[in-house]
């Protein structure tokens, strides 16, 4: 148990405190970083999925007037560490993937350096290669462990004597696309590169996380952590991509290097984001469900195919959430990977619990229907009283509830007949359950001094846009005891103490137990009437931690689709959904991450699909003209409520973290919806007309 | 993006002059695909002439009780006239079913049908295409062909190494609307006026998908002509895309339909995004001609028309459903026009 906070400012509907600056455009982004005299960078991408490189000639590149640096694999410095292939920037002529870098150009100015990149010419040795991915591959093979630690395969009980025995077995397919993040800013760095200087190396880059980022860069680069320093108060978007440094980090440091004392400035295109900022694994699902006739499940099972790249391997976790979700006495989760010419996969927005909640859920809705039970019924007769992978209880669970109450405020018990008819568009509703588990980070310090008359808390944790900036003064203000206007947060860099990555949903629960302690060490030592100077640090291993419940946050997403009868168009008018997420910290910031998190969840179901094309061997759709996401015409009345839970073991703010949960359920649920207006079920992803033509009359 | 030379003549006689003068010379209007390709290296021109204020923005009534479009004139300022929205709503809707706000705000009447295609393979420098990089090979054939054509092919999958083939669909929806309305296009060149009609402007790839229209070099449209259509005309545009808004047809009707007597009308038809131009379906129009227009005639017509569509084989699927999605989509279409003329 955790002495949970008093909740004052905790709670409170707080505008965003960078929000005005944001509305104005006085923010600064990595790119727009003020520097005197900026250089330019534009990379050169391989245009071989597999292959040598055998000749780069620069002659026409370096020719151009104002062109100060061309760096490829064999003028490139040689950097510390290249154990990670991704990051072994222009460390060797193998080409792994297209689009992988072979050079970089930096120049005076972006549309020069852009310019001489094309000017490149690399000759190639072309290999075969081999981007498709099957569930019939020979080559596929289990990874070591899956990604956040998971185990690759776990088993319970006999899935295949359960599914000969039960009154009902249901054995499906279903796949998800590759998904690219696309956050609406690119992958951009602003690099600084000073060898007289007491920090040689700046940079500022958009990066969910400055000191996990500069971890890395000091491993690959060879330098000490206090060589470098790393900026980033404000991010446009990262859902992932920006979780881990990509190549594009590095390509910027080692351009700043070859140019020492000129700031260089690298920003991604669009189209270069799709080969080199990470993306989601297609995956395919083999799902199994037995029950009887009640419906009471008495096997589940997943078997998912997933790919990696060749040259660096990452396993999403997709059969991770069907370890949990329900009760069954006989379980089995399985990945195999195929490694592949293809870009390097990376973390997407609850990465293992959205592709994997869609398989099983789109199944339960088919169990449902062959049961004739209600699909929300079906779900609640599977509630497991603790967890089925650990044996543990819940430190709190109310998926029943989110399930009651959002059919409640739907209007589910209403819904309107299967391949029910409104004008031209037939109409169906459709449920699904959400979950995510509540993680909190090892590593994070927060220090608060005193200063007059306030309290200046630093963390180097990052806001990615979720509201960071504004929810830790709360926790802050609510752990110190103050109005939230006496607490000023600073974050996103490496001249405050260290923090976690924004990721797995894991920020504030990480950072607020950081501030937390420091708030209660501050307080322990100076007590009410600190004077100016007073500091205290806190970290968050000194936090109490709870390892005897299994802790996740639960919701259920109500989906209303319409589909056009002559033509399969689908409209979804209403997505509602409800969240048992423990402590709410600020309802508006939360909305906004529940809301949008839904609509990416829309965005999966109906349009995201990066397609790839194994002939030219690269996403074919790679810019937002043709990659579609759910646009504003696209999305109706989206609501997100959420449950007042309480739960005494997570933290100190009774807080489950928010920033994924939204995604997770959301596609499974449309498809559910759309089954039920057309009597069609899309098992793969996306929905889109030419998969329901065929079922309309 | 290569360095190029900019100039704005100070007459519309003038900038055909300079475009004719300079081989690798492009006309600029809004600039809403051209400096796209311009960044992506898909155009490489020595010289860009804008003629934004050169022609004429006006709409102006014909003699003949049409409307005349000035080249200048701006999609949205053509899609909020009170005569078009009257008098051509199918051109209103097509316009408004194309782009974004932003986009039509800048995007002009002349440089709409001079778009080129979306082609993914025409926009990637990097792979081959026949129509940005002719004799290069058709890098669509049993790749990506959900935006490609179905009619105007010669095969289902045509031969990716030779230099006629090309899969590409032409994505402007207006474009659409002009081939059903029947437009003349006024275009002035270094050897003078001359007036095209709207389904000539565009031609088949034929053996040269480099060239999506019959313009000469240094000809550029000055104004777009509407006839009048018949009294008691009606016209619709239905445009089926992949997201609700800002995304290319999937497949577009242009419609026009005028009662002639009972149980007999006559149909203009036009398709969009199944074709190198905007496909004027005559043979639909030839077999509906003079005939009700119910929905066993119009899908029979629709065969009739489609007889010769060639799906092409692909990534996820291929193109096929835009066979049976263009017949629902002309059923549906010419279904809401008939009954709102009763």
């Amino acid at each position: 148990m955790t002495d949970l906070l008093e909740p004052r400012a905790i709670g409170r509907d707080l505008a965003r405190r960078d929000g005005v600056a944001k509305v104005r455009g006085t923010a600064t982004y990595a790119f727009e970083t003020p520097v005197e005299h900026p250089a330019y960078a534009h990379p050169v991408q391989a245009t071989v999925a597999r292959g040598r490189v055998t000749a780069v000639d620069t002659s026409a590149a370096e020719a151009l007037d104002g062109v100060l640096v061309v760096l490829t694999p064999s003028t490139a410095e040689r950097l510390a560490s290249t154990d990670d292939a991704e990051l072994a920037v222009l460390q060797t002529d193998e080409v792994g993937f297209r689009g992988q870098l072979v050079g970089v150009v930096v120049a005076e100015t972006s549309e020069l350096a852009r310019q001489a990149a094309d000017l490149v010419r690399v000759a190639y040795e072309e290999r075969q290669h081999d981007s498709v991915l099957s569930v019939d591959r020979d080559d596929l093979y289990a990874p070591e462990q899956v990604n956040a630690g998971h185990e690759t395969d776990t088993a319970e009980g006999d899935v295949g004597a359960a599914m000969a025995s039960a009154a009902v077995a249901l054995e499906r397919t279903y796949s998800t696309a590759m998904y690219h993040n696309n956050p609406l800013e690119p992958h951009a760095t602003t690099a600084l590169w000073d060898p007289a200087a007491e920090v040689p190396l700046t940079l500022w880059d958009s990066t969910q996380g400055v000191h996990p980022d500069r971890a890395t860069v000091c491993r690959v680069l060879g330098l000490e952590e206090r060589q470098v320093r790393v900026v980033c108060p404000y991010i446009g978007g990262g859902f992932g991509s920006k979780g881990t440094p990509h190549a594009n980090v590095v390509l910027a440091a080692m351009a700043a290097r070859a140019l020492p004392g000129r700031p260089v400035k690298l920003a991604l295109t669009r189209q270069q984001m799709f080969s080199l900022a990470g993306y989601r694994t297609p995956t395919i699902q083999q799902v199994q469900l037995a029950a009887d006739r009640s419906g009471r499940l008495s096997a589940i099972a997943i078997d998912v195919v997933e790919q990696t790249s060749r040259i660096k391997e990452f396993a999403e976790q997709t059969g991770v959430p069907t370890r949990m979700m329900y009760a069954s006495p006989n379980r089995r989760t399985t990945h195999r990977l195929a490694a592949l010419d293809v870009p390097v996969p990376s973390w997407m927005r609850a990465p293992g619990e959205c592709p994997g909640m869609f398989g099983p859920e789109v199944a339960l809705d088919e169990l449902a229907d062959e049961l004739g039970l209600d699909p929300v019924d079906l779900r609640i007769r599977n509630e497991p009283e603790v967890d089925p992978e650990t044996g543990k209880p819940w430190s709190s669970r109310h998926l029943v509830e989110c399930l009651r109450e959002g059919a409640q405020r739907f209007g589910w018990a209403d819904r309107p007949a299967p391949r029910h008819r409104d004008g031209a568009w037939l109409v169906g509703t459709g449920v699904a359950s959400s979950v995510y588990p509540t993680m909190r980070q090892a590593t994070s310090t927060a220090r608060i001094r005193y200063a007059d008359g306030r309290y200046v808390a630093e963390i180097g944790a990052a806001d990615l846009g979720t509201g960071t900036w504004t929810t830790l003064p709360q926790v802050a203000a609510d752990a110190l005891g103050v109005d939230v206007d006496d607490v000023e947060v600073r974050i996103g860099d490496t001249e405050y103490p260290i923090a976690s990555v924004a990721g797995g949903s894991s920020g504030l629960n990480t950072w607020g137990s950081a501030l937390v302690v420091a708030a209660r060490e501050f307080r322990g030592k100076f007590g009410r009437r600190p004077e100016d100077g007073d500091e205290a640090t806190g970290d968050v291993d000194q936090a109490a931690q709870d390892e005897d419940h299994a802790a996740y946050a639960f919701g259920a997403q109500f989906v209303e689709a319409r589909v056009h009868a002559d033509t399969g168009e689908v409209r979804v008018p209403r997505l509602l959904g409800v969240f048992a997420c423990g402590r709410i910290v600020n309802p508006r910031t939360a909305r906004s991450q529940f809301v949008g998190g839904m609509t990416m969840g829309l965005s999966m179901a109906l349009h995201e699909n990066s397609v790839w094309d194994p002939q030219v061997g690269q996403v074919a759709n790679h810019d937002l003209a043709e990659y579609h996401v759910t646009v504003n015409a696209d999305v109706g009345d989206v609501q997100a409520h959420w449950l007042d839970e309480h739960d005494p073991y997570v933290n100190a703010m009774g807080s489950k973290g928010i920033g994924e949960i939204g995604i997770v359920g959301t596609a499974a649920a449309v498809v559910n919806a759309v089954h039920r207006a057309t009597g069609v079920r899309v098992r793969d992803l996306p929905v889109t007309l030419d998969k329901l033509l065929t079922g309309l009359d | 993006m290569k360095p190029f030379a900019y100039a704005r003549p100070g007459s519309v006689a003038e900038a055909v002059r300079d475009v004719a003068a300079e081989p690798a010379a492009v006309f600029l209007a809004g600039g809403t695909n051209l400096v796209d390709h311009l960044k992506l290296g898909v155009a490489r021109p020595d010289l860009v002439v804008d003629v934004r204020t050169l022609t004429s923005r006006e709409i102006s009534d014909l003699p003949d009780g049409g409307l005349r479009l000035g080249a200048a004139s701006t999609n949205s300022e053509v899609a909020a006239d009170r005569r078009v929205r009257e008098r051509y709503p199918v051109l209103a809707e097509a316009l408004l079913a194309g782009a974004t706000g932003q986009l039509r705000n800048t995007a002009t009447t002349g440089g709409n049908p001079l778009q080129r295609t979306r082609c993914v393979y025409f926009q990637d420098v990097t792979t081959a295409c026949n129509k940005r990089d002719p004799g290069s090979g058709c890098s669509a054939v049993g790749g990506y062909t959900r935006h490609h054509a179905v009619l105007g092919v010669p095969a289902a999958l045509p031969d990716p190494t030779a230099p006629e083939t090309c899969t590409a669909t032409h994505p402007s929806d207006m474009a659409v609307a002009l081939a059903a309305l029947d437009a003349q296009v006024q275009v002035l060149g270094p050897a003078g006026e001359r007036t095209i009609p709207f389904a000539d402007l565009h031609r088949l790839p034929g053996d040269d998908p480099s060239r999506d229209t019959v313009l000469e070099h240094g000809e550029l449209i000055t104004a777009l002509d509407l006839p009048p259509l018949p009294a008691g005309a009606r016209s619709a545009y239905r445009k089926v895309r992949d997201r609700a808004s800002y995304a290319f047809a999937l497949v577009s009707v242009a419609a026009v339909v005028t009662a002639d007597g009972p149980g007999s009308s006559t149909v203009r038809i036009a398709l969009g995004g199944v074709a190198h131009k905007p496909w004027r379906a005559t043979r639909a129009e030839q077999v509906l001609r003079g005939g009700p227009l119910t929905e066993d005639a119009v899908r029979a017509a629709m065969a009739a028309e489609l007889a010769a569509a060639q799906p092409q084989p692909g990534i996820d699927g291929g193109n096929g459903f835009k066979i049976p999605l263009l017949t629902r989509t002309v059923v549906a279409t010419l279904r809401e026009l008939v009954e709102a003329t009763r």
